[in-house]
C-alpha cells in the first residue's frame, strides 16, 4: 500500500499544526464559530447531536495493521473505546473533545492518516472496491489510480469551494462492488483491445433526488484519466448551481443541462487539461504503482482447512457466507462481519480493532480493507490459516456468519448521533437482525440487502437496498418508509417507494411480512429476493406490506 | 398569520465538550434540561437567545427548543430533544451515563 514520502508527511504535519492553532484561537475567543466552522469541517470535525464527531478518511478503504492499531489507540485514549466504520469507508469517532482533536490528528499523521476533506464542498475520500487487489474478476487493482486521485484532489486549489461535495468511486472489476453508479463520478475499469481503461459515469447520487449515473465516456484510456476527471470537475465547478444547496450536486447539473451538453463541454475542456498535464500524472502513477505490488503469496496444503470445514458446522457456515474467491489458488478473501445480531452496524471496539490488526499481520499479508457495507475485509488469507483465524475471530465476537444476508444491514448513525437525521436507524437495524436471527430464517432467505437511512440524505444507501428503509419525522413521530427493488451493483436501480410509512413499532413486522411473501413467491430456492421482485414487480410485495388495503379493495 | 408561540428553552452545545447545554434563568449554562429557564413569552425568548448567542466562547449553535412544563421543570416535546436530554439508544453514553452514576 501507499507509504507517505517526506513531502506527504511535511504537508500533513503543517496542516495539523495549523488546525491546532485554529482550535486555540477558537477557544480563546479570537475566532467566532462562523469563522471556525469551515476550518474545522475542512479537517473532518463536525458538531453532532450530543458531541463533536471526527471523521477520518480511510483512503479507498485500505489500512495496514499499524494504522488499525492506531485507530484503536485513538478510540481508547480520546473517545469511548470504539469507532464507527461508515458507508464511505471512513471511520467516525463520536465523542471527541475539541481540545483533544489536534492530538488525535497528530496521532493519525503518525501513521499516514488524516481527516482532510472528509467534509465540505470538496472532493471527498475516494472510495473503491473493498476486494481490490484480490478479486478474481478484477482487470487491475484500481487502488493506484485511487491514490493518484487522492493526491490530486487533496488540497487542490481549484476544487476547495465546489458548488457542493463531490464523491468519486472506482472499481477495477466488471462486477461493481463500489456502487460507482451512485457517485458524482464513477470509474469502472473495462478493457478495449486488451488495454485497461475506464467507463466514466457521471451524475449519479442518492440523497433527496436519487439518480443512477450516466455514461459520459464508454472507454477512457488510463493515461487520460486524471485530465478527464479534472475536466469534469472544471465544468461542474463553473456550471453547478450555487443558488440552491439542494440542486448543487453534479447530478442536477447533468440532469438540467443534459448529458450531451455536459459531454461536449467536458471534451472541450479535456483538450486543455490533457495538454496541461504533460504526462506528469502518468509518471506519478508509475511511482504509486510500485507501492501496490501484490504480496508474496505462499503455497501451502489446504487439506487441514477441508478437514476443519467437515468437522465444525459453525466454521463451515462461516466459510459459506464470509469468504469470497481469491484470484490466487489456495487463498480466500475474508469478510469480517461488523453486524453481530443486535450490535450497531459498522461499530468495532478498540479490542476488536486490535484483533483484526493482529490477524492481518499474522495471516493477511498486513492488509485490511473497510467496505462501504460497513464490514472489515482481510483480502489475502491462505485457506490453511482459516481455522485458526476463525477461532480468534470467534473469541472477539467477530465471527458472525451473515455477509450478504438479511442481518448484514447498512445503517447510518441516524438520530442517535447525527444532527441532520430525522429519525433513528440503528435501533431498527438491531431489531431486524435480532428478529430474523430468532426466526432462524436468514440462511434460507439468502442474499438480501437491507439498507437504512435516518434522513433523506441517504448515507445509509436506502435507495439501492433490495429493501430500503428511510426514517422520517412525520408530525413529531418517527416514521419509516420502505423502498423496494434497489440495486447498487452494475445493474444499478433506484428502489421504488412501496407506500405509506410505518411507525417504529410497525416497521419490523412489516419487513417480516415482506420477507415471508418473498419466501412464498420465489420460483426456486435459488431465486433471490431481487430476482423475484424483478420477475413479479412490486404488487405482491405491496399486498404483503398493506394487507388492509388489499382487504378493502376486495 | 403568525403561529401561536409555544413555550421554549434556550439550548446549545458546549464549545469544549460538545455536550448539550441549556440556559438557566440565572444565566448559568446547565446540563440538565429540568434546570433550564422555561420561557413562555416570545419577546423574552428572543432576548434570551440573543444573550446565548453573545457567548461564542462558551456555546455553539444556540437555538430555541420547544418545551413543556413537567413536575420537575421543562421537558422536551419532540423526540429529537428527548434524545438530546439523554444520548444515543445503542450505548449508555452521553448524559444517560452520568444520570446512571447519580442514581
Amino acid at each position: 500500500m501507499y507509504k507517505y514520502n517526506d513531502f506527504d508527511d511535511a504537508f500533513l504535519r503543517e496542516r495539523t499544526a495549523q488546525f491546532r492553532a485554529q482550535v486555540e484561537r477558537r477557544i480563546d475567543g479570537s475566532l467566532t464559530e462562523d469563522e471556525f466552522k469551515p476550518l474545522r469541517l475542512m479537517n473532518g470535525l463536525y458538531l453532532q447531536l450530543h458531541a463533536y464527531m471526527l471523521r477520518v478518511a480511510i483512503p479507498y478503504g485500505t489500512l495496514n495493521s499499524r494504522q488499525m492499531r492506531q485507530l484503536a489507540m485513538i478510540a481508547e485514549r480520546w473517545d469511548k473505546g470504539y469507532g464507527h466504520f461508515t458507508t464511505r469507508q471512513n471511520i467516525q469517532y463520536n465523542w471527541p473533545k475539541l481540545r483533544d482533536v489536534p492530538d488525535m490528528l497528530d496521532a493519525l499523521a503518525d501513521v499516514g492518516m488524516h481527516a482532510i476533506q472528509t467534509s465540505g464542498n470538496t472532493v471527498r475520500n475516494v472510495t473503491s472496491d473493498h476486494f481490490a487487489g484480490a478479486a478474481q474478476d478484477e482487470i487491475e487493482d484500481p487502488r493506484p489510480v485511487a491514490e493518484l486521485l487522492r493526491q490530486w484532489s487533496t488540497d487542490h486549489p481549484e476544487f476547495q469551494f465546489l458548488p457542493r461535495k463531490f464523491k468519486i468511486a472506482i472499481t477495477g472489476s466488471p462486477n461493481d462492488r463500489a456502487v460507482t453508479r451512485a457517485h458524482d463520478i464513477g470509474l469502472r475499469m473495462v478493457e478495449q483491445d486488451g488495454q485497461p481503461g475506464f467507463e466514466v459515469i457521471v451524475g449519479g447520487g442518492l440523497g433527496r433526488t436519487p439518480m443512477v449515473g450516466k455514461v459520459i465516456r464508454d472507454f477512457l484510456p488510463k493515461a487520460d484519466l486524471l485530465p478527464y476527471v479534472e475536466a469534469i470537475l472544471r465544468v461542474y465547478n463553473r456550471l453547478g448551481r450555487r443558488d440552491n444547496k439542494y440542486k448543487a450536486r453534479i447530478k442536477i447539473t447533468v440532469h438540467e443541462k443534459g448529458l450531451e451538453t455536459i459531454r461536449d463541454l467536458v471534451e472541450a475542456e479535456f483538450e486543455h487539461t490533457r495538454a496541461d498535464f504533460m504526462g506528469f500524472d502518468m509518471q506519478a502513477l508509475t511511482q504509486i504503482e510500485k507501492h501496490f505490488q501484490p504480496p508474496a503469496f505462499k503455497q501451502a496444503d489446504t487439506a487441514g482447512y477441508e478437514v476443519a470445514r467437515a468437522a465444525n458446522p459453525a466454521f463451515r457456515a462461516w466459510t459459506d457466507t464470509n469468504l469470497t474467491p481469491h484470484k490466487t489458488d489456495g487463498y480466500a478473501i475474508v469478510s469480517i462481519s461488523l453486524k453481530a445480531h443486535g450490535a450497531t452496524p459498522g461499530d468495532a471496539t478498540a479490542h476488536q480493532m486490535r484483533v483484526m490488526a493482529d490477524l492481518a499481520e499474522w495471516f493477511g499479508h498486513d492488509e485490511i480493507r473497510i467496505s462501504h457495507e460497513q464490514n472489515v475485509i482481510l483480502p489475502h488469507v491462505h485457506k490453511s490459516d482459516l481455522p485458526e483465524l476463525y477461532a480468534v475471530l470467534r473469541d472477539a465476537g467477530l465471527a458472525t456468519a451473515n455477509i450478504g444476508l438479511i442481518s448484514d444491514i447498512i445503517a447510518c448513525p441516524g438520530m442517535d448521533y447525527c444532527a441532520l437525521a430525522t429519525a433513528r436507524s440503528i435501533p431498527i437495524a438491531q431489531e431486524i437482525a435480532e428478529r430474523f436471527d430468532e426466526l432462524k430464517l436468514e440462511h434460507d432467505i439468502g442474499p438480501l440487502k437491507i439498507k437504512i437511512s435516518g434522513c433523506i440524505n441517504a448515507c445509509g444507501h436506502h435507495h439501492v437496498g433490495h429493501i430500503g428503509i428511510l426514517g422520517l419525522d412525520r408530525a413529531g413521530v418517527e416514521n419509516y418508509q420502505i423502498t423496494l427493488g434497489g440495486d447498487g451493483t452494475e445493474t444499478a436501480a433506484i428502489g421504488e417507494r412501496a407506500g405509506p410509512g410505518f411507525s417504529a413499532e410497525e416497521i419490523v413486522p412489516a419487513i417480516e411480512r415482506l420477507v415471508h411473501a418473498y419466501l412464498d413467491l420465489r420460483a426456486t430456492r435459488d431465486e433471490t429476493f431481487l430476482q423475484t421482485y424483478r420477475r413479479l414487480g412490486p404488487q405482491p410485495f405491496k399486498s404483503a406490506l398493506y394487507p388492509e388495503a388489499k382487504a378493502n379493495a376486495a | 398569520m403568525s403561529r401561536k408561540f409555544t413555550p421554549k428553552v434556550v439550548t446549545a452545545n458546549d464549545l469544549l465538550e460538545g455536550d448539550v447545554i441549556y440556559l438557566a434563568a440565572d444565566d448559568r449554562w446547565v446540563r440538565d434540561m429540568k434546570q433550564a429557564e422555561f420561557i413562555e413569552d416570545e419577546a423574552h425568548a428572543q432576548i434570551r437567545l440573543l444573550h446565548a448567542e453573545q457567548q461564542p466562547d462558551v456555546v455553539v449553535g444556540a437555538y430555541l427548543a420547544d418545551a413543556a412544563l413537567g413536575d420537575d421543570g421543562p421537558e422536551p416535546t419532540h423526540f429529537r430533544e428527548t434524545f438530546r436530554t439523554r444520548g444515543p439508544s445503542n450505548y449508555a453514553h452521553g448524559k444517560q451515563e452520568k444520570q446512571a452514576e447519580n442514581v
